[in-house]
Parts: structure tokens; sequence; C-alpha cells
């Protein structure tokens, strides 16, 4: 009875709680939205001197020669805009704000997800699902409530870049994709303002400091934007943290240098670091170029353009969509838990990675990875012929056995699929038929199996 | 005839993907008629070590978009591009640029 009445008791202690919670989350969200709405304009005004408290907080760089009270009330009137707020934008406004910097600005469209606190060290789990530029301001603010943090939680666009860069006195590109590396980089050069630019992937970064003191920019060293199937974002390539927290700092050096008027290191030179390697790499780069279409003799970007329809991509770095097949050449994974249920003789194909099926799989697939399909690997093809040839039997006499291209999300399978009725109508292979599955593993996990984990 | 020459060739940013992940090359660039280029290197590399797609390399007779090409760890923009003359023990750096953070 006892017990009965102690779960009783733990139940109404539990709503209650649940009760405080659900109201303190809407409280949460009227005041994050409050924030959005107090966008500051002015510039920061001249500081004469450090209070007691500021010389106490920052006394540990207030002695070094080379900064001491005069770079500290530099810092502390500097505005640095913070363009993205993932892996390199968290640890560079984290040092930004711990050593006095006046104002950072925080732009970011994105939502805090569960893969992203890996690496990006401002988001906590509480505010998954709240936007990074609020959870990043509300970050700093508990760590240097003197810093005034300014969260834009949108998208930086040709429309709004221009002014916002011509707010801040620094800017630093911690974007992830390309159209808007080039959107930052023309908006600095169009307002005057130095780029502080780094970026990494897997177990690489990079670094150099853009459009500072007759330097080069980003255009004259890249011109052209790289072809859209070259570019690798890090959800598909992946990333280590510890190198984009490595990266971001690195990055806060140059903004703080700049900033204290010390002079950056990196204008024109690349910084090269290979976390793998264990080893870090300068590079000469070329000069400004007086042909630059940003900043040369006769620019012609005189105002902010299309950037995606200049790069032929998205200014997100979320996954695309292919369309490689006609419809009647792919199924949902509702139509393939169908056909699984009934027991069809068919053959289920992972073209994923080694690494990838190593987090999950379906146990009834055979793997061979999209990459040694494209190379024709001899080994593979065999695998993939004998599996053909077992399964085989079941199906109706001179019927062709099913065969059902799975990947991540779909893209990848699209591929595959090419790539087998190719080599069937080379003879290379039995006759088949292939579809792949739409979505792949990941709408397997949303809309079938929620216990298959999702990366 | 230029006679042979050894060269490092080096792949980073994720470029060694088409090289079998393998970043550092230590080459020897047979004795030809005409003096060794990059121009003539990236046909060699070409033939002689790209195991992927060309296309996400070479773009016509130079490197695609995006790909940083470094002489001695300078910019090859200050040493004259596809015209500059191989020396033997140089070493060429072919950068991908990165865009993730």
């Amino acid at each position: 009875m006892a017990a009965s009445e102690e779960v009783l008791a733990l139940k109404a202690e539990v709503a209650l709680r649940e009760k405080e919670l659900s109201s303190l989350k809407q409280k949460l969200a009227a005041a994050l939205l409050a924030e959005q709405e107090s966008v500051p304009v002015s510039p920061l005004p001249p500081k004469a001197a450090l209070s007691r408290e500021e010389i106490l907080r920052y006394s540990r760089q207030l002695v070094l020669p080379e900064l001491g009270v005069r770079g500290q009330l530099r810092l502390a009137t500097a505005s640095v805009l913070v363009v993205g707020c993932g892996g390199l934008g968290c640890p560079l406004a984290q040092y930004l704000a711990a050593a006095g910097v006046g104002r950072i600005g925080l732009v970011d469209y994105d939502v805090v997800e569960m893969s992203n606190l890996a690496r990006q060290v401002l988001h906590g789990e509480a505010l998954a699902g709240q936007a990074k530029a609020f959870s990043a301001a509300a970050s700093l603010r508990r760590l240097n409530s003197a810093v005034e943090c300014v969260p834009y939680a949108q998208a930086l666009t040709p429309a709004t870049a221009l002014d916002l860069v011509r707010r801040y006195d620094v800017v630093a590109d911690c974007s992830d994709n390309v159209p808007t590396r080039y959107l930052v980089n023309d908006a600095c050069v169009l307002a005057g303002r130095p780029l502080v630019s780094a970026s990494a992937l897997r177990f690489e970064g990079q670094l150099t400091v853009y459009h500072y003191d007759g330097g080069p920019c980003y255009r004259c060293v890249f011109p052209q934007p790289p072809p859209v199937e070259t570019v690798t974002n890090c959800a598909d390539g992946g990333v280590l943290g510890v190198v984009t927290g490595v990266l971001g700092c690195l990055q806060a050096l140059e903004v703080l240098k700049i900033a204290a008027r010390l002079g950056p290191s990196y204008s024109g030179s690349l910084l090269l670091f290979d976390a793998l390697g264990g080893y870090f790499r300068s590079i000469q780069l070329r000069k400004r170029r007086p042909d630059c279409a940003a900043c040369g003799e006769q620019p012609t970007v005189t105002d902010l353009q299309d950037y995606e329809a200049f790069c032929g991509s998205s200014a997100t770095d979320k996954c695309r969509s292919l369309q490689l097949l006609s419809p009647k050449e792919r199924v949902s994974v509702t139509d393939y838990q169908r056909l699984l249920d009934s027991g069809t003789p068919h053959l289920l194909l992972d073209v994923r990675p080694q690494v990838e099926v190593d987090i999950c799989h379906l146990p009834h697939a055979l793997h061979i990875p999209l990459k040694h399909l494209e190379r024709r690997d001899a080994k593979g093809l065999k695998l993939l012929g004998e599996a053909i040839r077992e399964r085989k039997p079941g199906t109706q006499e001179g019927a062709a056995l099913p065969v059902y291209v799975i990947c991540k999300l779909g893209n990848d399978s699209q591929k595959a699929v090419k790539i087998l009725q190719a080599l069937t109508e080379a003879h290379e292979l039995d006759a088949l038929t292939v579809q792949d599955v739409v979505g792949g593993l990941m709408a397997w996990a949303a809309k079938i199996d929620e216990t298959f984990p999702q990366y | 005839m230029a006679a042979p020459l050894s060269v490092e060739v080096e792949f980073g940013g994720g470029a060694e993907l088409l090289f079998d992940g393998v970043k550092k090359h230590q080459v020897t660039l047979p004795g030809q008629e005409a003096p060794w280029d990059i121009r003539s290197l990236l046909v060699w590399i070409k033939k002689n070590l790209l195991r992927e797609r060309p296309d996400l390399f070479i773009q016509g007779d130079s490197v695609r978009p995006g790909i940083l090409v470094l002489i001695n760890d300078a910019d090859w923009e200050l040493l004259g591009e596809l015209d500059y003359q191989l020396q033997d023990q140089d070493s060429v750096l072919f950068i991908s640029t990165l865009h993730g953070g």
C-alpha cells in the first residue's frame, strides 16, 4: 500500500515539475523573441579608462606590454561580426568575449541539433531546437556580462549583409558553405572591413586574413567557385571538434590582434593545419590582383549579387537531394518495408562507406561501397554476382531478381542504380530490376524503425 | 634534353582522396625533350598518380577551381602558374580548399 502511495505522490510531483518546465520553456521562448528585436546600431563610444573590475578581470593580458591598457581599451570599443555560430564561431566568440571585446554580432539561421554538440561548444543539451545565435549569445553573457552580444537568428543574405557588415569593425567568416564565403568577402570589400576566414573538414583546417591593408581578398585567390560536386560538408566528410576548435581559436587570435591594432599574422598567407599529421604549415599567397572582380582596380562587383546562382549551390551545408532516377526507378521506405514483410525474394544492397556501415546497418543487407562499384572493383562485382545467383531460385522462372539499393540519404543509392543498370546492359551482371530506396536509412529511421540510429 | 627530376608531389584538403588517400608522393619525372613545367606535370599526374575521377582534379589543361597550387610553399601565381619550370627537389602541393565550419 505504502509503495503505491509513493508511486502516486511521485507521479504528482513529476506532473508538477513538467508543468513548471513547460512554463519556463514558454518564458524562454518569449525572452529569446524579445532579444531579436533589440538590435543596436550606434557605434560603441570611445573609452578613456578601465574600471577597477576590468583591471582585475583582464589583468593577465593587461601586463603584456604588446597589449597593455591601450590595447585593452581598443578591444573594449571594438565590434566583431561572427558569421556562423558553429564549430568555428563558438570557440572564436568565446575567446573574444572572454578577452573583453566590446560588441559581438552573432549570425546564424540554424537551430541547435544534437549532432552539433561534439564541436559547437557554446551550445548545450538544454537549448536543442533553439536558434544557435540566441544560444551562443546566452552562453557568452554567462561568461562575460559586460560584452554586448547581438544575435541575428537569420541567414546572411545579399539584401542584409552590407548593412550588417558596416556596423562592425572586423568580420570573422565561420560559415560552412561556398555562397556565404563569397557573400561575406564581397560585403567586406564593399564596406572596407578586414575579414578573418577559417574553415575545417575531417582532420584539416585552413586560416587566412582577407582584404587587410592592401592584401588579397577571397576572390583574388579564388576567382571561380569550385564545381558543386567537389564540395564536401561536415555531415558527409566528418570533422573532429578539436580541429574546428583549434581553427576557431587561431581565428580569434587574428581578430584580437586586428582589433588591438597589433596587426594580423596571416594577411597574404594561408595557414594549413593537419591534425592527423600533427603539423602547421604557412603558405605565401598571391598579392592583391589588380584585375580582381571585387577588390581590383575596375571591380565588376559593385553591389552584392545572387551568390547561390554564382556558385550553383545553396547557402547552407545541408545535404542536397539529387534527382538522378525517374520515380519508377525508386521505392519509398514504406513500400520497401511492405515488400520485406511479405518475404518477396530480393537483394538489399547498402552502398555506404564501411565506416558508416559500422555505425548502423540493416542486418540482411549486402554491403558494397559505391566507390567499389564506381571503379568496377572485381571483388565487389563477384560478391554481388554471387549474392544475386543465391537469391535467384526464389524468383519465378525467367523473372529478374529485384535489387534495392540503399544509402544514408538516397543520393549515392541513385548513382549506384545507374552503375548497376550499365553493368546489366554490358552483360557484366545477370538481368536485374534495380531501384533505390528514397531517403535512405535516415528515412527508414524516421518513418519505419525509430530505434534505428540517426547520424 | 632535360634530365630526370626528383620532385615531391603532395595533396591536401581532401584532394588526396583522389590519390588513394596518400598525401605525399616522392616521384621521379623521366628525362624528356622539353623542360618539365606544371602543365606537363599535371598530364603526368593524371596518367600516373590519379586514381579517381579526373574531372574532380583537372579542368582543361589546369587544375579545377578550388584547388590551390603551391610551389615550394608559395602560391603558383607568384611563379608563372602552368609555365613554371620545375627544378630538381621542388615540392608541389595541391590543396583543395575547405568550406566547412
